[in-house]
């Protein structure tokens, strides 16, 4: 899909968003029920990881309890169920993504470690007078191993400026990728700010000049259905933690024929073919890039949890978090002396602010004896909080289970602490 | 601001939310720190918000100058001063700054996070007075 055929910002006048009663799935989420410092809790951080729906927990008790077994190797009963249930994890995230073959799915600890992959395995493909385009607006992880990258191989990390609204500056974006671009690699969404990067536009752009692409995409998965081949990206990372799947587990996509031409990348059990004191023959797809033994449960996990989202009406949901969202902005532009960070044309989950009378540190805090959970800081992104000549935001992050309340919360929660400071 | 008018403050309190407004108005009478020592070389890390520390040695006591661009930790801040300020690099040493914490409530309170600081505050004076004292 193309980002334009996202529906960020689409108001409640949805069909079925009047029934916004009959889709609360929060009852799914044990967690959701607890008290925080003495207070219900209005869970805003889903940025920084989503809560666990009663389905993923159960899934991840049962491979331990009914049927915990290494994968691939052993000559008993359990190790084949294992096997059954983590391969078909894989392919149920290939079907999750859009991906043709589920050798194109590689289980990694998270988007980071998915990205740090590519990386590294990219340093004997790129050298002196080669370019990696990145943005202002990307998260750390999606800064660093380029940068490592580069200085390993020479390479030079360009940086695609950001507009004050929270936008990829495209002119520049335009100018600054070109023939030395080798590789294009950008979020599908802002953590940051929410923004919904138009990647359909610059997955075609770059792979006109023969650049491959790819796509940071945690924040993205849960609310945009994502078919990589439709996007034509040559790689896609995501982490289960933030589509309410378990902690360490992740999945990078990529192209087959590429993936066959990298080179390994952690050397070990289950990605060899055959190994002697003097050499190695690596395996196939994708347990190439798979040594050791995987997180088993959490590949049943985040199994569960894109079956558990299958089971959802994820249009009526996504439409009635944006819903949320909106309304989240409108009422914090009516505070005075708040400002909202970042306007981008298409929005998603996500709200940054900052209040002229108080650090984020200061209003982070006050919520949380409020027991409303939002994050204060930089995100993750310093170069986007430099380019934006800011410190900091306080950012509000919704998912599928939030509900008006939480709104209210959040608005009566930042009077509250305007009213100490 | 004494120690002690913190802790008779601090016993009074049963909420929230009148140990944040007290924290939060004592904050306000720390001296701004000038610009000019806002630099890097002076800056806390281990904070959310920023804080700067300097530290001297006039007559055997150490002299402390804290900033921080949130409120919250402004009042925090003056907690440490008070506990602090004006002391010989041994009662620094000796004091236990974490009983203290302890009697305040403070990190059940006031510490939701590292992102307040003030653990790394503490270990960066202790250290200097640490210095100062060899």
């Amino acid at each position: 899909m193309t980002a334009s055929s996202v529906t960020a910002g689409t108001p409640a006048t949805r069909p079925g968003s009047h029934h916004a009663g009959q889709l609360d799935i929060s009852g799914d989420f044990p967690i959701l029920d607890r008290l925080v410092n003495g207070q219900p809790l209005a869970y805003l951080d889903n940025a920084a990881t989503t809560q666990k729906p009663r389905q993923v927990l159960e899934a991840v008790r049962g491979y331990y309890e009914g049927f915990n077994s290494n994968v691939h190797r052993a000559a008993h009963a359990m190790a084949d169920e294992a096997t059954a249930a983590f391969e078909g994890a894989r392919e149920k995230v290939r079907a999750f993504v859009g991906a043709a073959d589920s050798r194109e799915i590689i289980f990694t600890r998270g988007t980071t470690e998915a990205i740090n992959l590519v990386a590294h395995c990219m340093t004997e493909s790129i050298g002196p007078g080669d370019e990696i385009l990145i943005t202002e607006m990307e998260h750390h992880s999606n800064i660093v191993p380029w940068q490592m990258l580069c200085r390993r191989t020479g390479a030079e990390l360009v940086a695609c400026r950001v507009t004050h609204a929270g936008e990829i500056d495209l002119e520049d974006f335009y100018a600054k990728l070109g023939p030395r671009t080798r590789l294009l690699a950008v979020a599908h969404v802002s953590n940051a700010l929410g923004t919904v990067n138009p990647v359909g536009d610059l997955i075609r752009a770059a792979r006109g000049f023969g650049a491959r692409v790819l796509i940071d995409g945690p924040q993205a998965v849960l609310h945009i259905p994502v078919d990589v081949r439709q996007l034509g990206c040559d790689f896609y990372a995501f982490s289960g933690h933030k589509m309410f799947g378990p902690t360490g587990i992740g999945a990078l996509y990529g192209r087959a024929e590429l993936l066959d031409a990298l080179p390994p990348w952690q050397g070990g059990g289950e990605m060899i073919e055959r190994v002697t004191i003097e050499r190695t023959e690596y395996n196939q797809l994708p347990y190439k890039f798979e040594a050791g033994t995987p997180n088993i449960a959490g590949a049943v996990g985040l199994g569960a949890a894109i079956d558990y989202l299958g089971s959802l009406p994820r249009a009526e949901l996504l439409a009635r978090e944006e819903a949320l969202v909106e309304t989240a902005v409108n009422r914090l532009k009516q505070l005075p002396g708040v400002k909202i960070v970042g306007e981008p044309a298409q929005r998603l989950s996500v709200v940054s602010f900052l209040v002229e009378t108080g650090h984020p540190h200061d209003f982070g805090t006050l919520l949380d004896q409020q027991g409303i959970a939002v994050r204060t800081g930089h995100h993750c992104a310093m170069p986007l909080m430099d380019r934006l000549g800011i410190p900091g935001t306080i950012r509000a992050s919704f998912s599928l289970y939030n509900s008006p309340s939480d709104v209210r919360r959040l608005i009566a929660g930042v009077e509250k602490a305007m009213d100490f400071i | 601001m004494q120690l002690d008018e913190i802790r008779e403050s601090f016993a009074f309190f049963d909420s929230w939310e009148d140990r944040y407004r007290f924290v939060i108005d004592i904050g306000r009478d720390l001296p701004e720190l000038p610009r000019e020592y806002r630099v890097a070389e002076n800056i806390v890390r281990g904070c959310q918000s920023q804080v700067w520390l300097m530290t001297e040695l006039r007559d055997g006591r150490l002299r402390l100058t804290i900033d921080s661009d949130a409120h919250i930790v402004r009042g925090l801040i003056v907690i440490v001063l008070a506990a602090y300020q004006g002391k010989t690099p041994a009662d620094v040493g000796a004091f236990d700054i974490e009983a203290l914490f302890d009697e305040l409530d403070l990190f059940r309170h006031l510490s939701p996070t590292r992102g307040n600081g003030l653990r790394s505050m503490v270990a960066r004076i202790r250290h200097e007075a640490d210095q100062a004292a060899d």
